[in-house]
């Protein structure tokens, strides 16, 4: 059953933590990490949940204990931001090529430096590639519905992956918002146990975790891993269709936001995603037929999907709020693009790299966007593809 | 009136005086009234009495945007030295008005707020919080002021969400919850529009 609240982001997290009441959570539980681990230890304090609460002294240690904790047998959670996620990247790895189903809520918040603790993308988008599936979140509704789809995604035997919940820091983790919760009777029941047919812990059938593994069987693991990644978009989607039947929430790789017949379009993640509506809609009503997409799944990436959504739409944004320096723009732009490659005729694109260490976006902003586009869909000239928004001149 | 009945705070006072309690107050409030509700501070480099902002968005619908606000309906001055450094009327809407923690006259006040013509309304929080909770804890009659001038929320039914919700929030001291509510029905009368 629904109910409505008013939760910030991290508490809605921490909630979602508590219905599930997994094994073990693993945190370093001051800066740079989040509300997250305090909210539950007051839950683990107060005999509210049975779970394990380990704190540890480093990020580094709070993977290592879940990574350790998962091999066991047990579900393991983390929560961490920023330079958290960073301190936590050896360890990623190896959770991740163990085919340990972890579940991280990632809070994104820049890398210093400069020394900045507010929202962009940059932790996450820096540990892309170490082969956790990531899911990210509008708003704080969209938070705890992804975390509460975490464990039926990752601990599935045709998945068998880590999985990242991320939201936007402050802008969603800190904000105050309504809410619509699930009775935690419900979501135990989605959920469902962690039931692992090979774990340390399994005395009938020993096994190591993690030992050496030689040019001759290294790369065949990495295949392994890459196809489990492969498989886990029609998981996501499975775990989605099972959860809006609960929830009446309707959720996919990505979000179509009055796509049906745009000719301009953004491609974007996270809170921005939510300010960018307001322009669309400000557009529509002024007969500009703008769109956008907000992508939810990064990791895996819905190349094919998006190439299909956008195959109509003359001039696309695709907007990092993350800066990796390739200079050639952000990793959104670079594989976004390369999704459209195939398709004839191609829609025109350019990139932006936005918001970064916290810096505000308004509607005004994605108005500018939407006008460079509509010059473009005109035939006008694409210009630079690789340009950041909303910096001081 | 924007669309969807939405009206915009932004809160300015400096860290440590409540103005982001004061926030999420009004944001439980204006949710316990079946409203759809935003609370979110702007975060910097926390310290005591360096100066913050904070913002509220209530609407009749879910508010996707997820920026700050720049054009606020109300704005709320914990702290009235902020006047001296911060344009706090800035993008402020004509029919609004600001809201100064102060023991002056709007009439004063309003020489502070560097051209301002709207409306400006003040109130002795600092006073009434001294009489009514023995210190200063500015926030309270501050939330109950914006919601008196803003008439966001209907008096009686606001009165009785902030004592269920100061009941839960001081559940581990009770015998603050009287001088809190003391504290907001005072400034509830005491409020000067000028």
């Amino acid at each position: 059953m629904n109910y409505n609240e008013r939760l910030s982001g991290n508490e809605a997290i921490a909630f979602a933590m508590k219905q599930i009441d997994p094994d073990v959570m693993a945190a370093f539980p001051i800066t740079p990490s989040t509300e997250i681990p305090q909210y539950f230890a007051q839950y683990v304090a107060d005999g509210e949940v049975n779970t394990e609460f380990v704190p540890v002294e480093s990020e580094h240690s709070s993977m290592s204990a879940c990574i350790g904790a998962e091999a066991a047998g047990a579900r393991a959670v983390t929560a961490t931001s920023s330079a958290g996620l960073a301190l936590m990247y050896e360890m990623m790895y190896v959770a991740a090529s163990s085919r340990l189903p972890i579940t991280l809520a990632c809070v994104n918040r820049a890398l210093t430096g400069p020394i900045n603790i507010n929202n962009d993308h940059s932790d996450s988008m820096g540990i892309r590639d170490a082969g956790w599936i990531q899911i990210y979140a509008e708003n704080n509704q969209e938070a705890y519905d992804n975390f509460l789809q975490a464990m039926p995604i990752g601990e599935h035997p045709s998945v068998r992956l880590p999985v990242m919940i991320c939201q936007d820091g402050f802008i969603t983790s800190h904000a105050l918002e309504n809410i619509v919760l699930l009775d935690t009777d419900s979501v135990k029941a989605f959920v469902g146990e962690y039931q692992p047919e090979n774990y340390l812990l399994k005395a009938e059938n020993p096994l190591a975790i993690g030992p050496y593994d030689l040019g001759c069987h290294y790369m065949e693991h990495k295949v392994q891993q890459a196809e489990a990644m492969k498989a886990a978009k029609a998981r996501i989607l499975e775990v989605a269709a099972q959860f809006e039947a609960v929830t009446g929430r309707k959720y996919g790789l990505f979000e179509a936001y009055r796509m049906e017949d745009a000719e301009v379009a953004l491609v974007l993640i996270g809170s921005s995603a939510g300010t960018a509506k307001v322009t669309v809609d400000q557009l529509r009503q002024q007969g500009v037929k703008a769109g956008l997409i907000k992508i939810r799944v990064f990791r895996p990436f819905p190349a094919e999907e998006l190439a299909q959504a956008l195959k109509n739409v003359k001039a696309v944004a695709i907007m990092d709020k993350a800066e990796s320096f390739s200079a050639n723009g952000g990793p959104l732009f670079s594989e976004v693009r390369g999704a459209l490659y195939d398709l004839e005729p191609r829609p025109r694109t350019v990139g932006y790299v936005y918001g970064l260490g916290g810096r505000d976006i308004t509607p005004d902003h994605f108005h500018g966007v939407f006008d460079r586009l509509r010059a473009i869909a005109d035939g006008g000239e694409l210009g630079p593809v690789y340009t950041h928004l909303g910096q001081r001149g | 009136m924007k669309e969807n009945g939405l009206i915009e705070f932004r809160w300015h006072g400096r860290g440590g005086q409540g103005a982001k309690t004061a926030c999420l107050l009004l944001a439980d409030a204006a949710f316990s009234a079946g409203k759809f509700v935003q609370g979110f501070p702007e975060y910097g480099p926390e310290r005591m009495g360096a100066p913050i902002t904070a913002y509220n968005r209530i609407s009749d619908v879910r508010c996707s945007i997820h920026c700050n606000i720049d054009n606020p309906d109300y704005v709320v001055v914990v702290d009235e030295t902020l006047l001296e450094t911060v344009d706090v009327t800035h993008g402020l809407s004509p029919e609004g008005a600001v809201i100064v923690n102060t023991a002056h006259s709007p009439d004063k006040i309003r020489s502070k707020l560097r051209g301002w013509q709207g409306r400006v309304c003040t109130i002795d929080a600092r006073r009434i919080s001294e009489e009514t909770l023995g210190r200063n804890f500015p926030n309270t009659p501050m939330l109950s002021a914006a919601v008196k001038v803003s008439g966001v929320l209907d008096e009686a039914q606001f009165k009785k969400d902030m004592e269920e919700s100061f009941h839960h929030k001081f559940a581990t001291k009770p015998q603050v919850v009287a001088g809190n509510m003391a504290a907001l029905v005072q400034a509830w009368k005491e409020v000067q529009a000028g």
